[in-house]
């Protein structure tokens, strides 16, 4: 029988966001430090989700069609041309 | 713009559409805009609301569940410690697969998921958005933002390790 305490890998996973985001309670990243000190699994597992994040931070925005790149153009130098020489 | 409105709509076409209404609301309300929220945050708000009127136009938004757990429940026993563990991929993602790949990998996972989770990975780990200006953006509570982030990442693990991993 686990004590209260402690954590199992299958409540430590759902934790592992949340920790990354430091947005566990102080008990709660203690309980969830205290478990990945005693398992690789889990350690490996929030490496994982690490290198998630950072192989999605680095998606690029795609480019925009040259057709809808030149309607922003228009749009925005009207949206220009409409300001009242006081705002420019 | 673009992929956050290509979240709500199914086709390119309308998603450069709702970004192109964006703007002209933008240009339309720009002496309504009062400076509470930043320029990006309030621009991003409105981009939303026409996504998802334009979404339940093309009758493809449904509102899906968030639920279901991180990792598939068949990889633990029934003490809850892993059976199947998490294979080894972090090391040499890159030199397996490259960048390009990657990246059309993450892409796909990313439209697979739920609405709800891809749009809060798009603002918050693509476009680099802090939590709360995401939930201001999707008018979601911080605990909801907290759990769509947490599934959505999750997902895109799994479709990382599935490639990556000896078995994947």
């Amino acid at each position: 029988m686990l004590l209260s305490r402690d954590i199992v890998c299958k409540q430590a996973v759902e934790l592992a966001s949340d920790y990354l985001e430091g947005a566990l309670s102080r008990r709660e990243r203690r309980r969830f430090e205290r478990h990945l000190a005693g398992c690789p699994h889990c350690t490996e597992y929030l490496r994982q989700m690490r290198e998630t994040i950072r192989l999605t931070g680095r998606l690029v925005p795609e480019d925009l069609s040259p057709q809808a790149q030149a309607e922003f153009s228009e749009l925005y130098r009207r949206w220009r041309a409409e300001l009242p020489a006081d705002e420019t | 713009m673009l992929r956050l409105a290509s979240t709500f709509v199914s086709s390119r076409a309308v998603a450069e559409e709702v970004v192109q209404d964006t703007w002209l609301a933008v240009v339309r309300g720009i002496e309504r805009f009062e400076g509470r929220s930043s320029l990006r945050t309030w621009l991003l708000t409105i981009l939303v609301n026409r996504a998802r009127s334009a979404g339940t136009r093309e009758a493809r938004s449904v509102p899906i569940a968030d639920a279901g757990p991180a990792v598939d429940r068949s990889r633990f026993d029934s003490t809850g410690h892993w059976s199947s563990p998490p294979e080894h991929w972090v090391e040499d993602a890159e030199n397996r697969l490259g960048a390009a790949a990657l990246a059309t990998l993450i892409r796909g996972a990313l439209t697979d998921m739920p609405e709800r989770q891809r749009a809060v990975i798009t603002l918050h780990d693509v476009d680099g958005l802090r939590s709360d200006e995401v939930c201001e953006i999707l008018s979601l509570t911080p605990a909801n933002q907290r759990v769509l982030l947490h599934r959505g990442r999750s997902h895109l693990r799994q479709a990382l390790e599935s490639a990556l991993g000896e078995n994947g």
